[in-house]
């Protein structure tokens, strides 16, 4: 019974971030600027993010944590990076 | 699902629910971020994902482990405290970028930096208080 509950709860949950990550996806290649290209990025880090704890619980594993904890870190920083770039036109000045 | 048959019953619903908010919010933030029209109304809608779709998830995921391995594990609630503090950061960041873009092109639907400077009412106010003095001076003279 519980196993049948968190079973369909996990499937759902893979399903809705698997269609935002495609939404994400979408903006970042259709964004009509630079900047909606780099926002659909960071929510497709995001969206990842998240996917990669709905797995941790689908398998019990807690080696997914850190697979999600270290794509939040590189998301923050990339998304810094092209927010600079895109103000500046260089990144380290 | 290895240890799913051990969850009693309020747990698993607990993790259901917090699953199905998280996840549910998310996609509605990256489809507001699909759809809507402008820049400045897109950057609004990720951050329902950033904020109670990252915390619906972690909660989720903390509970289903402190219940699997009896004690409670705390780690995911990193995730949820770093992705907090770092997406304002990098909205504003990114925004201020956007407004910085669209005002060197002259883009007439951002505000201008100095908007009283572009009102001819305003400068011909102050051009008249100016002259008033100036004469009332000179009569004083």
């Amino acid at each position: 019974m519980s196993a049948t509950i968190l079973f369909w709860a996990v499937t759902t949950a893979q399903i809705a971030l698997g269609i935002a990550m495609v939404l994400a996806l979408a903006r970042m290649i259709s964004g009509p600027r630079a900047q909606d290209r780099v926002l659909g990025l960071d929510t497709l880090y995001n969206n990842s993010m998240l996917l990669m704890l709905v797995f941790g619980i689908r398998t019990g594993n807690s080696l997914y944590f850190e697979i999600s904890l270290i794509i939040g870190a590189l998301g923050f920083v990339a998304t810094v990076a092209l927010a600079k770039f895109l103000m500046r036109g260089e990144v380290i000045e | 699902m290895n240890h799913a048959a051990d969850l009693p019953i309020w747990a698993t619903l607990l993790i259901a629910l917090f699953l199905l908010i998280g996840a549910g919010l998310t996609l509605v933030g990256s489809f507001g971020l699909y759809h809507l029209r402008s820049f400045y109304d897109r950057i609004h809608a990720p951050t329902l994902g950033t904020s109670w779709g990252t915390a619906g998830i972690a909660i989720a995921s903390v509970i289903y482990f402190s219940v699997v391995e009896s004690q409670l594990v705390l780690h995911q609630l990193l995730i949820g405290v770093f992705v907090m503090a770092t997406t304002p950061v990098t909205l504003i960041l990114l925004s201020r970028a956007a407004l910085y873009r669209d005002r060197t092109e002259n883009n007439r639907d951002v505000p201008p930096l100095h908007p009283l400077r572009n009102l001819p009412q305003a400068s011909e106010l102050e051009q008249d208080s100016m002259a008033t003095h100036k004469n009332a001076g000179e009569e004083q003279k």
